[in-house]
């Protein structure tokens, strides 16, 4: 403002500066896209059912919380099985299990969808497009399908984990082997290397470590899904947890949610330091 | 040894890489390709490996061509050119072991490779080409966990490993200080004195092609301008490679630190 | 000829003094025998075996061929359910995001006052970010009845764990500068927030609410299996009578929805960073 005045002397600087710039003008279509999303909000909140509600929700809340600090310590552990620990650990084998499936199945996934992998941008192209298909299909709903074929227990869930990651893993893995670098390939290449010696001394030793940490992630993702499985019958923690819900028994699906949460907290921490370690 | 008739490289773009290049290398030659960057020098070292393919005319390895082999017979001749990269092209988390016996791969099936069932035998030659670049001591260290000069000097076991009889080297020293380079190109030129293995290399610094080479080749345009003994290449005929007089920046002695500069660094 | 192979000639003889030891290899055999060992116990303990997935192969392709073709005309009765769907992500993910702000902003230790503070909050955020969405809402279920209220609920909560966690970490990665500047004008703190956090992490925070979105559209697809609304709940009805061409439907369509939704939402968040 102040060099304004002393170049131009005669104009006082509050009218001066008005010809210099004017204000952006604003995407023109902009009150549209407003107008549109106040629309669908609209819509969205007339739809919230708030009458219905039954008068023993308060209740039953305060009955869920004092089942979550007086919870039911003796199924912990029953001799004659179907306790908490059996429960938990069933959680953890699907997700074991499930985690091993789909790392197995999505390495040539992953090379079939990586572009350095492959001559033609459409033979890639077709990789990524059936991940991302596999990857929208819900393991919940995978796990029902598996239910059909091979009958409800840990199985389906073991099955259903298996087949939805390999969706998410795929594409993490295809872009480790993306960013990978070329040199080594080549170098093998012009020691006189076939592709299987290319493949297995060039690209796994680089990209390996990445796909370790990825696949530790998923399971990380795995073991929340796993918790849930077993509502629709696919085994694990879930099945004791929605029968204690359906028969109001909030001591036990107080110590039940405790051994999830707990359970859970303590494997992020585990994996997490591992996969530290590999970076 | 190597024979090159008639090589000619278009680029999908039309550009010319090579053109009509005929040259004829000897068994323990040290021959520096030289020229400004464009010239074609890589693409000339490469199409000796078939790392690229030409468009027209053949090389000759070893009494084979090149350009007609496919597959195992491909790989066969390959196996006896070793190359060395400007970014060494080192496997960086493996060993240093194993990123030397990699040279071997071609020696053995492709199942025995992948074991890991290396004979003995080998396993002493990756040592000993380690030994050879003074080394050794790293063999079990991760390759990122050493220096530029250092990898380059793995990547020169590799080839040794390798048992090439022929050694090319594209820009080996281009990433490396003028201490560690002058380290490679003695390692490089010991090798080739002692073994007798045939050596080409793409240098952009003259001085170090006139210091190590036993022969030059100038490359200006994808032509071939000077083909002759390094008593030939004289200052006139590398401005008429470069088409301009040799720059500061071709130098690698315009690159050494001065004293004063050592003297202030060392305060 | 002059030449000799390098390993007979021209190296030293034997090896030289100063080779080095091979590392030991124990640590990889050690790792290799746990992972088997926790597969093995793990295929146990979940009673999979390859015969079972051999036997069961030929129920999942008749599963499959009663599938096809889909039963198209099925897809007018799942329009009403589907909308029901996208309402309840709206909502869930708009009340969780509303809710994220104050959180992550306790949560932020650079804007926080002390760790007495956030370090309890985020034990809690923490907690709340263990429990699965399918969960949340059997309980919200137990709670409330059956109806999409329980849903949005869920996914309220489980978008507020999701979008907090992300907004607290980009808010401890903001540059102090514009906040300093804030100060030495003698702002108060509302003020501070307005002019020296708000412009540096709305983008973040936007695209954070989008991808919340996504998620909830999928979630929510689901959640009708526990009782809480949606689309999900037709899943049971059509696999509990067999009517798998219905069920094809339920699939393809969610599908679709949802890669629409990713699409557009992709769009948004490239236009917002």
């Amino acid at each position: 403002m102040t060099t304004n005045t002393t170049h131009t002397p005669n104009n006082t600087p509050s009218t001066n500066w008005r010809h210099k710039i004017t204000k952006p003008k604003k995407n023109r279509y902009r009150w549209l896209i407003y107008l549109l999303l106040a629309l669908v909000y609209i819509w969205a909140f007339a739809g919230i059912p708030l009458n219905g509600i039954k008068e023993t929700a308060g209740q039953i809340t305060r009955a869920i919380f004092t089942g979550l600090f007086s919870p039911d310590w003796n199924y912990v552990y029953l001799p004659e099985g179907e306790d908490l620990l059996r429960g938990l650990l069933e959680t953890l084998s699907i997700s074991i299990l499930g985690t091993f499936i789909s790392t197995a199945i999505c390495v040539p996934f992953a090379f079939w969808a990586a572009t350095n992998m492959s001559r033609t941008r459409w033979f890639s192209g077709s990789g990524k497009m059936v991940l991302s298909f596999v990857r929208t299909f819900p393991e919940i709903v995978m796990a029902l399908l598996f239910i059909k074929a091979v009958g409800p227990g840990s199985f389906a869930g073991v099955l259903a984990l298996g087949l939805h990651s390999v969706g998410m893993l795929g594409k993490l893995f295809a872009d480790e082997i993306e960013n990978m670098d070329q040199g080594p390939t080549e170098a093998l290449l012009a020691a006189g290397a076939n592709r299987l010696q290319i493949m297995w001394f060039a690209v796994l030793p680089q990209v390996l470590p990445g796909f370790l940490s990825y696949t530790l992630y998923r399971f990380e993702i795995n073991l929340r899904s796993a918790t849930i499985l077993g509502m629709i019958g696919a085994g694990g923690i879930g099945t004791p947890l929605i029968f204690a819900l359906n028969s109001r028994d909030w001591d036990r699906v107080g110590i039940i949610l405790l051994g999830i949460i707990v359970m859970i907290t303590i494997l992020d921490l585990i994996s997490g330091a591992f996969r530290k370690k590999l970076v | 040894m190597i024979e090159l008739r008639d090589v000619s490289k278009t680029y999908p773009n039309g550009t010319k890489g090579l053109d009509r290049i005929n040259l004829h290398i000897e068994q323990g030659e040290f021959v520096a390709v030289v020229g400004l960057s464009g010239a074609g020098k890589s693409t000339l070292l490469r199409s000796m490996n078939r790392l690229h393919d030409i468009s027209s005319g053949d090389i000759i390895i070893g009494g084979k061509s090149i350009t007609q082999a496919s597959g195992k017979e491909l790989r066969m001749i390959r196996r006896d050119v070793g190359m060395i990269f400007q970014s060494f092209n080192l496997v960086k988390r493996s060993s240093v072991l194993r990123n030397v016996m990699a040279g071997r791969v071609g020696y053995h099936s492709t199942l025995r490779t992948l074991l890991g069932r290396f004979p003995a035998a080998d396993v002493e030659l990756a040592f000993q080409a380690l030994d050879r670049v003074n080394i050794v001591e790293k063999a079990y260290a991760r390759a990122d966990e050493l220096s530029g000069g250092q990898q380059q000097r793995v990547a020169i076991a590799r080839v040794l490993a390798q048992e090439a009889k022929i050694i090319l080297a594209d820009e080996p020293v281009a990433s490396l200080d003028p201490l560690t380079t002058k380290q490679v190109m003695d390692d490089l030129k010991r090798i080739n004195v002692e073994l007798g293995i045939t050596t080409i290399i793409n240098l952009h610094f003259v001085d170090l092609a006139r210091q190590y080479a036993t022969r030059i080749i100038g490359l200006r345009a994808g032509q071939v301008v000077f083909d002759g003994p390094v008593s030939e290449a004289t200052d006139e005929r590398f401005a008429e490679i470069y088409g301009r007089p040799i720059d500061d920046e071709e130098l690698l002695a315009s690159r050494l630190p001065s004293s004063q500069e050592l003297e202030a660094r060392a305060r | 000829m002059s030449m000799h192979p390098p390993h007979q000639n021209g190296v030293q003889a034997g090896s030289s003094p100063q080779r080095p030891e091979a590392p030991s290899k124990l640590k990889h055999y050690l790792t290799g025998a746990i992972i088997l060992l926790l597969l093995w116990g793990s295929s146990i303990n979940t009673e999979a075996t390859l015969g079972t997935l051999i036997q069961g192969a030929p129920n999942m392709l008749d599963l499959l061929r009663e599938m096809f073709p889909p039963r198209w005309s099925y897809f007018d009765n799942i329009v009403p359910a589907m909308l029901e769907t996208i309402r309840m992500a709206l909502v869930g993910t708009t009340f969780g995001a509303i809710l994220a702000v104050p959180v992550a902003l306790l949560c932020a230790s650079n804007l926080s006052r002390s760790a007495w503070i956030y370090q309890p909050i985020r034990f809690v955020l923490n907690l709340v970010r263990t429990i699965p969405d399918l969960l949340l809402a059997a309980i919200f279920v137990a709670i409330f009845g059956l109806g999409t209220l329980p849903g949005m609920l869920a996914l309220t909560v489980f978008s507020f764990g999701l979008i907090a966690k992300l907004t607290y970490e980009s808010l401890e990665a903001i540059d102090r500068g514009p906040l300093e500047a804030m100060t030495s004008v003698g702002a108060s703190s509302i003020q501070r927030i307005f002019f020296g956090v708000v412009p540096q992490i709305q983008a973040h925070f936007m695209s954070y609410v989008l991808y919340a979105f996504e998620i909830n559209v999928r979630a929510a697809a689901v959640l009708g299996l526990v009782g809480a609304g949606g689309i999900g709940h037709y899943y049971e009805v059509t696999l509990g009578f067999l009517e798998y061409d219905k069920t094809c439907v339920i699939i393809l369509f969610t599908l679709a929805v949802v890669l629409l939704i990713d699409y557009v939402s992709t769009k948004l968040r490239e236009k917002l960073l």
